[in-house]
């Protein structure tokens, strides 16, 4: 079950994975993309390596069963490739509109971030339980039922300087 | 059982519509249905009293053994009565207590009545997760409830405490519930109690279940929640008191002491709690003002002392607690009627204010004497049984004279007299004339109607007459009690001469209306308690602390800043798996050594251009670069044995290309200088740190596989399942379909999403009609300068019609913008290119093809028309509205894959359908390749979105902007010479 890895290959990979993540950190959009294909290309080419060890192409009648390379890895890199191409396509899209919008492809720092931080360092936050914390007492007070009777037909009842 | 809470949840959801249409009478109706519960209790007495009360159970995860049930044994029949008693009285008299059209009404009275239902599920429930269930209904109802003025901040205070409060406890006791179920092996109460468990890990079980009887009974130190929740409409703060939810705790804990009232940690909690909540409690509604607020204390007092009862191990003390339960729950709900009886027809519950209202509503008065008289204790009313019963259980010399017996003894002394002080304190303020008070309050009263004097009159004359025939209740009750396991049967009786009880219960009258005599000292009187003991404070500190640490903690990781984020995960993935491989794998023993000069060759070409393509500084040098790297790529694959994904990695490589050069165009040659250069460094040195992780990943992986691949079966099932012996195809239309259904969402997703950024409403029209076409000849991209115009010119002057044309939409085009070449180039090949991506599509079943290279091919023929003709070609090849290629795409796949179901197979299973047509022979149809057109069409989708979007709408905004095209304008101006080093 055990197979012996490709060190070629496994160069290949450690070169494209260090030149994609370089890449991905970058702010420009568009070298994002390009770090992304790269890093694509390394996981990839990775998948394959540690599948299996390479044989003929897996088409029943073409390749004895014996020398095939295993289907299933390539069947999920198949779809890889693809979704790599989309999302490319999307990344250029953002990276297209940032420029139309800024005149430059770079991603920025969410403002809002940055505010909720500085929020958090100097404020103490609202409690939760509610707003202010009223004493039972006041809390009793201020507390009626709809009733039939109207409060202000109570206050005419009762007297005034009780308000 | 089941019928009866099937009654109440038809109740409360036809309950807002009905009380929408008849207004508050609907109550009357509503009060059916607790009614009938008690009924039907009623109905079982004799049974239950035979130990032979109705049981039903219902399958409901068989496979966990759980059953849904209900027993109805000696104390879920007195609940039920209470329950279903109280519950009818309190609906009733909302009939009239609340204004016709007050706010929210019709809600209220269906979660009323939910409520109701909840609690009658809970107290009858045969097994622990059941009763959990309800447990929480009732929670969950409970802060509707409370809340129900949910414009009041108070209001809102209020029902978020409770719920915090209860569900905190709710969810331990759910973990002790879980526990107690796994060590007992089952969850059904009967059976467990019979053979109750032990061990430390059952005593954790029960203290953790025992936090959830005490919050939900508002024992201290979890006791604030209740007396706020008096905010909730008065009905409510009568049921909740009297008859429901703190109940359920009390419930609780009574069905769980026969088995577990031993466990020293169990005596210990209900013993410290329950003295301490009845004295503590006691004070607190001596100082209160409010009616509300006396008796909401009055309750957390009355529910340590019943913790007490009913929580130790004595069958004298469970029998007298029992009885005190029932009288509890008669004289809470009548006396917190009357206070809205009083609230309601005065306008305010304030003591302070209220004088001389005795005299004026004389009924109203009587009434809530009844129910204080029965509340202190007072002979021949319930409560009066109740207590004598237990002074005569605690006095009893034959439960011992530990230390734990006589604090309790002294305590439950303690607050009787507390009792009988705010139970006067209650009716003196309410209703006497106070000489210290300045003229009468109010002035004045409307008569009650009956309809609200009623209710609480019947509550308080009930108290009476349980009391009146005690023999009865003890034969009644005793079968429960009894089951407890220490001590002799205790006994109801209203007098059996003078017992050191009854003389005891004389010095508590005489003790407690001198306290109430005294009653502004006591008020004046600090608590020996530190002030941040209160739960309450607590509880808010609590609160505010967990929304500051989450602040902080928001502040401290969501920084806004990708880079950073991106940093964390790279460095999280380099931690865990570096430090996992370094730990526990070594390098393989051997390496395969091919060395084929091509794979080789093949490597150093990628890594070179790897290299470049991260050093580049001009944005078209790093993209050919990339492009190499795809195509190296693509080799490799083929090298590796994959020719599907070669095939779909130079066409991928292609697409992505000529989409990056569409896209560049518009932005500017070089990347913008990044001056920074230690994180530059810093990008470079985890670049490099993952590079090397993931390389040794890939080197220590394959020697650690321990199970033959699963593909190993897959040749032979792609051709007897999958009708094709392409593996990789079959794979992906027939083995793992599901996998490519969800891939096929992504490129939709992703398409919709370019789409969306580019035209940001809609996806454009399609100009379908070719005659407009001729109007716009020759104008797009006429800003650009063009070098050889003397040589265009024309005898004729005129650009021909559309019509006569096949690639139409090039004569669009400026004449500088066309390439004679492209065009006839594209002539040649488009129908080639379409012919042999429809090739591929059905040949991908048996050889390198299928469905997504064939979309990409039929992407490619695209491509090239676009490029020749313009977008106005582009619209004319593909006069389609994309959104629907990628719908019908998605459909074929997902939605035919139902298909397969209708011949009696699995979802996405391949059929095979054959024909035997005359003449032309047998056909054999797999119904995968459906399927695979779907995957074709989804690709295509994506592919003219992208060519829509990035080509064509980028082309329009080129010319609305008057720059055009910048693509070969910029990229002929000379390098600055500051490459890197400007960095």
């Amino acid at each position: 079950m055990t197979f012996a890895p490709d060190p070629v290959l496994i160069i290949v990979i450690g070169v494209l994975a260090a030149g994609g993540v370089y890449l991905l950190l970058e702010r420009s959009l568009s070298r994002v993309a390009i770090g992304v294909i790269l890093l694509g290309n390394a996981v990839n080419i990775f998948f394959l390596v540690v599948g299996g060890p390479p044989g003929e192409a897996p088409i029943v009648g073409k390749t004895p069963l014996s020398e095939m390379s295993d289907p299933l890895p390539q069947a999920m890199v198949l779809t890889a490739i693809v979704i790599t191409l989309a999302m490319t396509g999307f990344l250029l899209a953002m990276a297209y509109r940032s420029w139309q919008l800024n005149e430059h492809d770079e991603v920025q720092d969410d403002l809002e971030d940055r505010r909720i931080a500085r929020l958090a360092a100097i404020t103490t936050v609202a409690d939760s339980s509610g707003g202010e914390v009223a004493n039972l007492d006041e809390a009793a007070a201020e507390t009626r039922d709809e009733t039939e009777l109207s409060v202000e037909e109570h206050w005419l009842a009762g007297d005034e300087d009780e308000l | 059982m089941l019928l009866i809470l099937l009654v109440h949840l038809a109740a409360a959801l036809a309950a807002p519509k009905a009380v929408a249409k008849w207004g508050r009478r609907v109550f009357l109706v509503l009060a059916a249905a607790p009614a009938a519960a008690m009924v039907w209790a009623l109905a079982n007495t004799r049974a239950v009293l035979d130990g032979e009360g109705p049981v039903s159970r219902y399958q409901w995860v068989p496979k966990l053994d759980l059953d849904f049930g209900f027993n109805l044994d000696t104390l879920s029949w007195f609940m039920v009565l209470i329950v279903g008693g109280v519950g009818a009285v309190v609906l009733v008299y909302c009939s009239r207590y609340f204004a016709p059209r007050s706010s929210g009404l019709g809600r209220f009275a269906a979660v009323l009545t939910a409520f109701a239902g909840a609690m009658l599920g809970l107290v009858t429930s045969s097994n622990l997760i059941q009763m959990y269930v309800f447990w929480e209904l009732t929670t969950v109802f409970s802060y509707l409830l409370i809340g129900h003025y949910s414009d009041r901040g108070s209001s809102r205070r209020a029902a978020m405490k409770a719920i915090l409060v209860t569900t905190l406890g709710g969810l331990a006791m759910l973990g002790g519930i879980l526990v107690l179920g796994n060590e007992a092996g089952t969850y059904d109460i009967r059976i467990l109690l019979q053979n109750p468990p032990d061990g430390t890990i059952v005593t954790v079980a029960v203290a953790l279940l025992l936090v959830g009887a005490v919050t939900k009974s508002a024992l201290i130190p979890f006791h604030f929640w209740l007396p706020s929740a008096m905010t909730a409409p008065t009905p409510v703060s009568a049921y909740l008191h009297a008859a429901a939810m703190v109940k359920a705790g009390i419930y609780l804990l009574a069905r769980l002491a026969p088995g577990f009232a031993l466990d020293p940690v169990w005596q210990a909690i209900v013993t410290v709690l329950g003295c301490g909540t009845f004295l503590f409690a006691g004070l607190q509604a001596l100082k209160q003002y409010d009616l509300k607020l006396i008796l909401a204390y009055g309750t957390v007092s009355q529910l340590g002392a019943l913790a007490l009862l009913v929580g130790s191990p004595y069958k004298s003390l469970a029998l007298s607690g029992l009885a005190l339960l029932g009288a509890h729950a008669l004289f809470k709900a009548c006396l917190f009627l009357t206070v809205g009886v009083v609230d309601a027809t005065t306008g305010t519950r304030d003591i302070r204010r209220l004088n001389g209202l005795g005299r004026k509503m004389p009924l109203t008065a009587t009434v809530a004497a009844l129910g204080v008289a029965s509340m202190v204790g007072l002979i021949p009313f319930a409560g009066y049984v109740a207590k004598e019963a237990a002074f005569e259980a605690l006095f009893d010399p034959d439960l011992g004279t530990s230390a734990i017996k006589n604090v309790v003894a002294v305590s439950f002394v303690v607050g009787s007299m507390m009792t009988v002080a705010y139970g006067l304190r209650f009716l003196w303020g309410a209703f006497a004339t106070k000489k210290e008070a300045k003229g009468e309050y109010p002035i004045v009263v409307t008569a009650p109607p009956w309809l609200l004097v009623g209710p609480p009159a019947i509550l308080g004359l009930a108290g009476l007459g349980v009391a009146l025939a005690p023999a009865l209740g003890e034969t009644l009750l005793s079968p429960y009690a009894d089951a407890y396991p220490l001590g002799e049967p205790g006994h109801l009786a209203m007098f059996t001469g003078f017992t050191p009880a009854f003389i005891t219960t004389i010095v508590v009258f005489v003790v407690g209306i001198a306290v109430f005599w005294s009653s502004e000292t006591v008020i004046r009187a600090r608590v020996p308690w530190p002030a941040s003991w209160d739960g309450d404070l607590i509880y808010r500190h609590t609160l505010r602390r967990i929304d500051q640490t989450a602040a902080h903690l928001t502040a401290a990781i969501q920084r806004g800043s990708l880079p950073f984020y991106l940093g964390i995960i790279l460095f999280t993935v380099i931690v865990f798996t570096g430090g996992a491989m370094l730990a526990g794998t070594s390098l393989p023993d051997a390496v395969r050594l091919r060395l084929l000069p091509s794979e080789v060759a093949v490597g150093a070409l990628i890594v070179t251009a790897t290299i470049l393509a991260a050093r580049a500084r001009r944005r078209l040098k790093a993209v050919v670069l990339t492009g190499i790297t795809g195509y190296g790529t693509a080799l490799i694959f083929l090298l590796y044995g994959a020719p599907d994904l070669a095939l779909t990695q130079v066409l991928v490589e292609t697409v992505t290309l000529v989409v990056f050069v569409l896209v560049l165009r518009r932005l500017p040659v070089y990347f913008s200088n990044r001056p920074l250069a230690a994180s530059r460094w810093l990008r470079i040195a985890l670049g490099v740190v993952t590079g090397v992780l993931i390389a040794a990943l890939a080197m220590v992986i394959p020697q650690y596989r321990v199970h033959e691949p699963i593909s190993r079966l897959f040749p032979q099932e792609a051709v007897a399942y999958g009708g094709g012996s392409n593996i990789v195809n079959v794979a992906l239309v027939d083995i793992r379909a599901w996998d490519t259904m969800g891939e096929m969402s992504v490129l939709l997703a992703a398409a919709t999403g370019i789409a969306s950024l580019i035209f940001l409403s809609g996806r454009g029209r399609v100009p379908t009609d070719l005659s407009t076409i001729g109007e716009k000849a020759g104008t797009l991209g006429a800003t650009d300068p063009d070098p050889m115009q003397s040589l265009r010119a024309r005898p004729g002057g005129e650009p021909r019609s559309a019509s006569s044309q096949w690639l139409v939409g090039g004569i669009t085009l400026a004449p500088q913008r066309r390439s004679l070449i492209l065009e006839v180039a594209t002539r040649l090949i488009y129908h080639t290119m379409i012919v042999f991506s429809i090739y591929l599509l059905f040949a991908g079943h048996n050889a390198p093809g299928g469905g997504f290279v064939a979309g990409l091919v039929t992407g490619i023929a695209l491509v090239v028309r676009y490029l020749a003709g313009g977008r106005y070609e582009l619209s004319a090849a593909a006069p389609l509205q994309t959104g629907v290629v990628l719908g019908t795409g998605l459909f074929l796949s997902a939605g035919l894959g139902l298909a397969a179901m209708i011949f009696g197979g699995e979802v996405l299973q391949s059929v095979f359908l054959e024909w035997s047509i005359p003449v032309i022979g047998d056909i054999k149809l797999v119904t995968s390749v459906f399927f695979d057109f779907g995957v074709y069409l989804v690709v295509i989708g994506l592919m003219l979105d992208i060519l829509k979007s990035l080509g064509s709408e980028i082309d329009r905004h080129g010319e609305s902007s008057g720059h055009d095209s910048d693509l070969v304008g910029p990229a002929l101006e000379p390098a600055p010479p500051t490459r890197e080093s400007s960095r």
